[in-house]
Parts: C-alpha cells; sequence; structure tokens
C-alpha cells in the first residue's frame, strides 16, 4: 500500500524535467516522476494532457517529429538521446508497454504463441522449442484457457480480452524492471475490465516489476495504483499516495475531476467549467487559472512549482488554503441544486411513453456475394421487454454486444417488428400509417454516442439544429425563431449557430446533439451512451444538463450506457441486457442494492468505484470468460456458461437452467439476493 | 467556455441572421486567393474566346495565299499557318469549342456520377445491384469505337451531341468511387440521425451525402476537364468530333506540334491557352473544395498564425 521508501532502492524509471514539443507544440512540460520496484504508479489525465506522451517517451516511442528535452533513465542508463541499438536493447527487456488497442499491438498475419515466443528469443538466447514452452507458460500465466491450444491462434481468434491479456504475457516475457500500461482496459468491457486487471495485477506480482498505469479511469486506478499522479495541460498538478489523494485532493482540478465522478450516495456533480486549454495558447501562470473557482490574481501571474511534502505534491498556490479550511469539491465549484422531487403520482397512473414487450430482432448470416445463401442467424435482440413512463428515466445496461443498439434502432425505426410489440406513446407500431410514423418521428428524438460523426461536419449548427424542424415541415420563420432559443436551453450562445461543428470542444458537440434532438419538442429522448465519448470532467456537465432538462421540459429518457455508476446517477428505474434479453429490471436503487440476477452481481461488482479503500475492500465476482455468441441461440438462460450460481448447482437443476428459459423481471430460476457494497 | 449548468440569462444582445450553408461557401469562396484568381483567369479566356474574334477582320476559315507560315505580325497577330489561315483567329475558335466541351463534359460527367453513384450506395440492394451492373457494363464497352461509330450519324446535330457522347462515356469510373464513398457514410451516425428524423431519402442524398463527397467530386471534375479536352483531341484527330474547317484546341495542337520547333506559333499559342485553361480550372476546383469543406486549409493556416502571434507575445 505504502510507497517503498526513498532511501531503500534507487528508482527504477526515473523521469525529470521531461519536456517533450510537437512542431512547436509543448505537449508535456516539465514532468518527474520515479517508480521504484514493485510500485504501481498511476498517472490520471483528461484527453490532450500528456500522459500518453509520457509513457511512450519513457519507450523511446514518440515519433521523429517529436523534440524531447529533460532525462528518462531506465536502471541508470539515460535514454533520451540513446541510439536505436541501444533502446531495442532495453526495450522488452527491461521495460515493457502494453498499449490501449491489443488488435492493433499484436501482428495479425503470426500466430499469438510465436509472437510471444520472438519477444523471449529476441532478448534471451535460448532455442525455439524452448521459447515456444517458455510462450505457453506465459498464456497460462495470463489465464487464458487450455494454452498449449491457444497459442497456436491467430490475433483476430482471439477476443478483445484475451487480446490484451496476450499482450500482457508479451510484457512480461523478460522479467521486466518497469511496465507501462497506457490505458490498457480502455477498450474493454468492464466485465473483461476486471479480469485483465486481475491479469495485470499478478503479471506485477509475478515479475515484482514496477507498474505505470495510465488511465482517465479514476476508478482503475483507486483500484490498481499504490501512488498517483494527476496531470493538467502537460505537466503534474498533484501527486500522492491514492488513498490520500482520493480522500482529500488539494488541487482544485482533482477535486473537480474526483467530484465529477458520479458515485453512490452523491446525487450532485461538480462539473469543471470550460474546456481544457490548447497547449499553443497557454495563458500566463497557471495553465487551470482560467477554469479554476479560486483563481485569483497571483494564479494569473507565474506558474506555481509542484511543491510540498514528498508525500503530497501540488503544483497550485491554493493547496495550505484548501488544506487549512478543508474544502471539498462543493464547496469549490458551483452546483444546481437537484430540483425539489416533484409530487409523487403512483408510477402506474402515469402514461407510459415506451412500452416493448418481447422484442425481437435477427440478422441473417448469409454466404456468397451476389446471391446470398442464409446460413445462419444472429439473435442480436431476443426477447427484450421495457417500459417508460412520463418524465422517467430508464437506464439500459449492457456490454458491448448485448443488442442494446440494435434495440434502440428497432423501437426508433418504428416499423412492425419480427416479434414482440413496441408501444410508443400508446401507438402500436405495427399499426400505424404514414402520416402517424412522421407525426411520431417528432415525439422520438435520439442522441447518439459520438458527438463528432452524428454532426454532419459540412453544416453549420444553425442548420443542423433546424434539420429536425424542416423534417417537420416547419416554416422559415419558426425555424429562425427557434435556433437561437435552443441553443441557449442547452447552454450554448446564439451566435454559434453560424459556426460548424469542428470548431466545437467534445462537450459542446454532444450538446449540439441534444439542441438537435430537442428542436421538434420530444416526449422520449433516446440517449445512445450519450456521455462515453467525454472526458470526466465534461461528462458531468451533460448529466447536469441532461438532469435540468427532464426537469424543466418532462421528457422520458431511455439512457444507453455500459456505465453503470452514469446510470445509477442519471436513471430512475434500469434494465440490464445480456446477449440480447432482459435479464433483470427494477428500480435503480433496488437493484443497485440488492442485484438479484447473477449477472448484474457479476456486473456490478466489476465496476472499480473512484474510492481506494472500499474499491479493494469489497468482495468481487469475477466472471470467466467471454459473451458468447449470439449465432447459438440458448434453448434456456443465455448466461449457462458464465454463471457462478449454475457451477454450484445438482444436475436436476443445471438442466432446468440450460432447457427452460426463465422469465420474470430477474430472469433467472435461482436468484439470490445479495447485499451489495454497491458500486 | 459555455460549459454552464444553467442558460446564461443575458442573452447576446441581437442575434444574428443564422448564416447558411450557401452563404458561409461564398464568403470563403471569394476569400480565398486560389480561387478568385482561377475564376477570373476562367472568365478572361471566355472573353478572349468569344468577344477576341470580333477584334480581327479573319476568321478562322480565312486564307490568305500571300502569307503562308508567316511568322506574329501587325496583320496576323499571332502568325498563319502553312496553308495561309490565321492563327489568332483559329486558336480564338478552338478555344471556344474547348472551353465549352471541356466544362460541360465535366459538369455533366460529374453530375451523372455523383446522382447514379449516391442513389445506388445509399438505397443499396437492388437499385445497387442493377446500377453497378449498368456500370460495368458500360466499363466493357469499347468507348472509342463506340463514338466513333455514332458520332458521324450525329454530325447534323452539331457539338453538343459530341459532348453528350462523350459525358456518357466519361462518369462510370466516379461514380463506383461515389458509390462506395455514401457507402460508408451511410452508416454514420449524422446520416442515421437525419433517417430517425424522418428527412426524405433524396433529401439526405442532397444535403448530406454529396456535400461530403464533394472534395472528391471537385477534384474529379478539375481532372476531367482536362481529359475531356484531351479525348475530344484524340477524336477529332482520326477524324471524328470536331471536324474541319471547325477547329478546336485539340485539333491545332495535333496539327501544329510538327511545327513546334522550326514555326513556334502554330503550336504555342493553342498550347499555352490549353494550359492557363486547365490551371485556371484547378485553382478554381482549390478554392472550391476549400470553401466547401469548412475543415480544410484556411482553418489551419489562421491556427498557426494565432500561434506565432502568441508566441511573439509570450517573448
Amino acid at each position: 500500500m505504502t510507497a517503498p521508501h526513498a532511501d531503500a532502492d534507487p528508482p527504477v524509471l526515473d523521469i525529470t524535467g521531461l519536456h517533450v514539443d510537437f512542431d512547436g507544440a509543448p505537449a508535456v512540460r516539465g514532468v518527474d516522476l520515479a517508480l521504484r520496484r514493485g510500485e504501481v504508479l498511476g498517472l490520471v489525465g483528461e484527453s490532450g494532457s500528456g500522459k500518453s506522451t509520457v509513457a511512450l517517451a519513457a519507450m523511446g516511442l514518440l515519433p521523429r517529429t517529436a523534440r524531447v528535452r529533460g532525462s528518462v533513465r531506465a536502471g541508470g542508463t539515460e535514454l533520451i538521446g540513446a541510439g536505436d541499438r541501444e533502446l531495442s536493447r532495453l526495450r522488452g527487456r527491461r521495460m515493457a508497454m502494453v498499449f490501449q488497442d491489443p488488435l492493433s499491438a499484436l501482428t495479425p498475419v503470426h500466430r499469438v504463441g510465436d509472437q510471444i515466443a520472438e519477444a523471449v528469443r529476441t532478448h534471451q538466447d535460448v532455442g525455439r522449442v524452448h521459447a515456444r514452452r517458455r510462450a505457453v507458460e506465459l498464456l497460462d500465466l495470463v489465464g487464458i484457457p487450455d494454452p498449449e491450444h491457444r497459442s497456436r491462434a491467430y490475433p483476430h481468434e482471439f477476443s478483445g480480452g484475451m487480446r490484451q491479456r496476450a499482450m500482457i504475457a508479451m510484457a512480461i516475457a523478460n522479467d521486466p524492471d518497469v511496465i507501462l500500461a497506457d490505458e490498457p482496459t480502455t477498450a474493454l468491457d468492464v466485465t473483461v475490465q476486471a479480469q485483465v486487471l486481475e491479469v495485470l495485477r499478478t503479471a506485477q506480482r509475478e515479475t515484482g516489476a514496477a507498474l505505470l498505469l495510465v488511465s482517465h479511469d479514476l476508478g482503475v486506478i483507486a483500484g490498481m495504483a499504490d501512488r498517483v499522479a494527476v496531470m493538467y495541460a502537460g505537466r503534474i498538478v498533484e501527486s500522492a499516495p491514492a488513498p490520500e489523494l482520493f480522500a482529500a485532493p488539494r488541487m482544485p482540478y482533482t477535486m473537480g475531476l474526483l467530484g465529477a465522478v458520479p458515485r453512490p450516495g452523491s446525487r450532485v456533480l461538480t462539473p469543471v467549467p470550460g474546456a481544457p486549454p490548447e497547449l499553443r495558447l497557454l495563458p500566463r501562470g497557471c495553465a487551470f487559472a482560467p477554469r479554476c473557482p479560486l483563481a485569483d490574481d497571483t494564479c494569473r501571474t507565474a506558474e506555481p512549482e509542484l511543491a510540498g511534502p514528498e508525500e503530497h505534491r501540488t503544483a497550485c498556490v491554493k493547496a495550505p488554503e484548501i488544506a487549512a479550511r478543508d474544502l471539498a469539491a462543493t464547496d469549490v465549484y458551483p452546483v444546481d441544486e437537484p430540483a425539489p422531487v416533484r409530487a409523487v403520482t403512483p408510477r402506474g397512473e402515469l402514461p407510459a411513453v415506451l412500452r416493448v414487450e418481447g422484442l425481437t430482432k435477427t440478422f441473417p448470416l448469409l454466404k456468397g456475394a451476389a446471391f446470398g445463401r442464409r446460413v445462419g442467424s444472429v439473435h442480436a435482440v431476443d426477447g427484450v421487454d421495457l417500459d417508460i413512463r412520463r418524465g422517467e428515466t430508464l437506464g439500459l445496461v449492457g456490454e458491448s454486444g448485448s443488442g442494446k443498439s440494435t434495440t434502440l434502432l428497432e423501437i426508433l425505426r418504428l416499423a412492425a417488428p419480427e416479434a414482440g410489440e413496441v408501444e410508443v406513446l400508446g401507438h402500436r407500431t405495427s399499426e400505424l400509417t404514414k402520416r402517424q410514423i412522421k407525426a411520431l418521428r417528432g415525439s422520438v428524438q435520439i442522441v447518439f454516442q459520438d458527438p463528432m460523426a452524428s454532426l454532419d461536419p459540412r453544416q453549420p449548427v444553425g442548420e443542423i439544429v433546424a434539420e429536425p424542424l424542416r423534417a417537420q415541415g416547419a416554416d422559415r420563420g419558426a425555424v429562425a425563431r427557434r435556433i437561437p432559443e435552443l441553443l441557449r436551453l442547452v447552454g450554448l450562445e446564439a451566435a454559434h449557430a453560424a459556426r460548424f461543428p469542428h470548431e466545437f470542444s467534445g462537450g459542446q458537440r454532444q450538446r449540439i446533439g441534444i439542441a438537435r434532438a430537442l428542436a421538434v419538442e420530444p416526449r422520449l429522448l433516446v440517449l445512445d451512451e450519450p456521455v462515453s465519448a467525454l472526458d470526466v470532467s465534461v461528462q458531468a456537465g451533460i448529466l447536469n444538463l441532461l438532469r435540468r432538462l427532464k426537469d424543466e421540459l418532462g421528457l422520458a429518457y431511455l439512457f444507453v450506457s455500459h456505465d453503470l455508476s452514469v446510470v445509477r446517477h442519471i436513471a430512475d428505474r434500469v434494465s440490464v441486457m445480456y446477449l440480447g434479453r432482459t435479464v433483470e429490471s427494477g428500480a435503480v436503487e433496488e437493484v443497485f442494492a440488492r442485484p438479484r440476477h447473477p449477472y448484474t452481481q457479476a456486473l456490478l461488482s466489476a465496476v472499480p468505484v473512484p474510492d481506494p479503500v472500499a474499491e479493494r475492500s469489497r468482495s468481487r465476482v469475477l466472471l470467466a470468460g467471454d459473451p458468447p455468441s449470439a449465432v447459438l441461440r440458448a434453448e434456456g438462460c443465455g448466461f449457462v456458461g458464465r454463471c457462478p450460481v449454475y457451477a454450484g448447482l445438482g444436475a436436476g437443476d443445471r438442466a432446468r437452467c440450460a432447457g427452460e428459459r426463465p422469465v420474470g423481471e430477474v430472469a433467472c430460476h435461482f436468484p439470490q439476493p445479495r447485499p451489495f457494497p454497491a458500486a | 467556455m459555455t460549459i454552464t449548468a444553467t442558460p446564461p440569462e443575458t442573452a447576446a444582445p441581437e442575434a444574428p441572421e443564422p448564416t447558411g450553408r450557401t452563404r458561409v461557401a461564398l464568403r470563403r469562396f471569394a476569400a480565398s486567393t486560389n480561387a478568385v484568381v482561377g475564376a477570373a483567369a476562367l472568365l478572361l479566356l471566355f472573353l478572349l474566346a468569344f468577344g477576341g474574334p470580333y477584334l480581327t477582320h479573319w476568321s478562322h476559315t480565312d486564307i490568305d495565299y500571300s502569307a503562308l507560315r508567316q511568322a506574329p505580325s501587325a496583320t496576323h497577330w499571332w502568325g498563319t499557318n502553312r496553308i495561309g489561315q490565321d492563327v489568332y483567329a483559329q486558336v480564338l475558335h478552338g478555344l471556344q469549342k474547348s472551353l465549352l466541351i471541356g466544362l460541360l463534359v465535366a459538369l455533366f460527367a460529374t453530375v451523372l456520377a455523383s446522382v447514379v453513384g449516391a442513389c445506388a450506395g445509399y438505397f443499396g440492394g437492388w437499385t445497387d445491384r442493377l446500377v453497378t451492373f449498368f456500370i460495368d457494363l458500360l466499363l466493357v464497352f469499347p468507348a472509342f469505337l463506340i463514338i466513333a461509330i455514332v458520332s458521324p450519324r450525329l454530325r447534323d446535330t452539331g457539338w453538343l451531341a459530341f459532348v453528350g457522347l462523350l459525358a456518357v462515356f466519361g462518369w462510370m469510373i466516379t461514380a463506383r468511387v461515389v458509390r462506395s464513398m455514401t457507402r460508408s457514410l451511410k452508416e454514420r451516425d449524422f446520416v442515421r440521425a437525419a433517417e430517425l428524423m424522418g428527412v426524405h431519402p433524396l433529401r439526405i442524398i442532397f444535403r448530406h451525402i454529396l456535400p461530403n463527397v464533394s472534395s472528391f467530386l471537385i477534384v474529379d471534375a478539375t481532372i476531367a476537364v482536362g481529359g475531356a479536352v484531351m479525348s475530344e483531341t484524340g477524336l477529332s484527330y482520326f477524324g471524328f468530333g470536331v471536324q474541319p474547317p471547325d477547329v478546336s484546341l485539340g485539333t491545332l495542337i495535333a496539327d501544329g506540334s510538327g511545327a513546334a520547333v522550326t514555326y513556334p506559333w502554330m503550336f504555342f499559342f493553342a498550347a499555352g491557352l490549353l494550359v492557363v485553361f486547365v490551371l485556371a480550372v484547378n485553382f478554381l476546383g482549390d478554392g472550391l473544395r476549400d470553401a466547401l469543406d469548412p475543415t480544410s486549409g484556411q482553418h489551419r493556416r489562421r491556427r498557426r498564425r494565432k500561434g506565432t502571434t502568441h508566441d511573439r507575445a509570450a517573448r
């Protein structure tokens, strides 16, 4: 837990005064880091803060255009300015890297086992057979089932989680002193993320290496890191042991970052106003000053150095004041009060906005190019039930491939579903006329995940926002009046209408997407992962905006997300999907406090909590393997292959699970309420 | 910047009229030097081609038997050719033909290609299969032969029919590219968003798909202008297309190329104007592309300029 002491042994990786420039634009502006054996250092920051550049600089992997100054010493060898031959000798042996995207990090044309064996043979003088054997051992160590057989597979035959395991195996092949992991789990689902983090932990323990974990996910950092360094605008602004940093941050940026993460118990989020500065145009003084509510003239004149006791250093002139007054994020940042609880109408009396029963959608698997022959079906959605009442938010949760997006598109198509029933605002979609469909399109709108992809790059914002109005046949005058109104509603300025999407930051783009969806005054807003492409501090602003809009306009939301803490924060009810089926649904508090389906339990326990103490003490349900393919439709429960409950059942009960399809609010034959130290 | 939780009560004093895409594009077009130079050069070429012949009393068919292969002089401004025709009159007449043929063929072919390609890519299914089949069919036709066979029969309808023929055989590859670009655009969220809002498919094609492939279309069209002039030359050389006594830049260049070293005026005036023409179209296309693509060129330049001023301020 506690960092090993400074004088005990020399650092295995020592970065001092690291500066990196790309074409004259600074990316890293003076970073000092030291890693000692067996230590895990978490490097946190939002996109563009320079955290990945630090990791790449430490490996000597920056492109030639980068200008690097300062010193990076690995076990006494200086890396900056070292030749290619020198670096190749160190890379892989003394220090190894695990990349974010395991698919592009493995060569697609070589077998996984051979690639690991190659890593072994590059640095050790061993024979081919021995190296192969070592590769199999390593694959076994990182938890790949049947490693002998799987080592002969190609990367595309591995799932994302398995590929990342293989990358870790390759990284530890030569017992490195330092492992650099750059967002190692960002591309993975939560349950798989939990597995991979566990493997990373094992790997680090087995090799005794130091681990530099770069991540934007404060939950992951809380669970893994001994010490945490927070980066902002190319500099470290705060560094402290993990428990202390999470419990008592001293720098306003860290406070905002921590306050912006939704977590159980806190109903208010503190978004950090503004966007990270462009590093070319840094203001004089503290880089965070323009966004900092505590900033005064001293902050704006000179950039503060990282100072304070060795254990807890901050680059902020306000740090002593914050420490003395014991300020919390909610004291520093302005928060809007959550709206008073409305007069509670019993749920049953509210009119239904959306009702979905037994929705099914299959895609044909075709063979042959021109005249495809159907050889099978992908059961993307296979029995989904949803129910949203007026003014309600339903969180739809599931891992990738669980059929969330297909469900949304099936609903929004407003056509007769393959099977089951969809009822929007009391109209069955199977019985709609063309005219009714057109009218209903105005009442149901969607906000997409990626705010850049969902806005036409060639249209000015004003036209983007006006599009649904025009589609509904609004006249010119009404459209012109409505645009500034809408932009102001989502916290933008009316003058922004003439600009193009690329001139906005990610959060602002998402606001434009929301403004477009609100243009025709819909009753139901479908939000498809609306915040997962955004940084935490910006995400909080969007969540607050959605909450306010819902209260003001009486909207109902269908909020799809893989991020359970976000769902818990914003939703009233939650519905969990697995393999195209709804496995559990109910009120948010109920489901999160007492999940009854084993999958929900595993999902909840896999979500990292940004609180080191809670994160390390809670019990986990680790699921084995990956979600099965949707091509093979399970006769009974789809979860049997990974179910921890099923594993402990007798033969008779097992037959029931495998053969009979569970139904009801909790789609499980053996639901076990289990209190959870919830996510 | 404006990530406030509540909308600012103090709204902007007066909301400026939201500018439409066309107006924005026009403004950007006017601001780009390339575009203005290209457009001006093209305009001057048109003026020269259609106004220039009135400045001399020679017409392109007149033959001055007293001046064969004469160098430029006061009577024959750009000299004469080997049978005593005035090169100035001939080149300008040829320029008329080449300007019209080049621009019209490029325009027709690009419009046809973009509409057909975008429809095939967007609607998919049987529309796509039929259109692709038809395109492939046209591609395997020997276009040169067919034009050679058909054009003598269309002699009476004149050069417009010739333009049509060149366009009909020049759009297929562009259409295939547009089709595949459309297929990838169709998967983008903004197209899906428009579909879910109930926007009419043709409207989606014209408002979302085509503007997003416009960069390609413009580059392709500028190349097609040069290509059309060249294929017209080739056909005319073999006796199809523009026939004597009518002339085009292509036929003039073909005639004069043998004399380029000995009697340069027979070749270089025609060739020079062709180069100017193609260059002007390229400049215009560049400017048009920048004007229609909000993320291109200018923006980057502006940012760099901002960066340098900041650096200066910092020092």
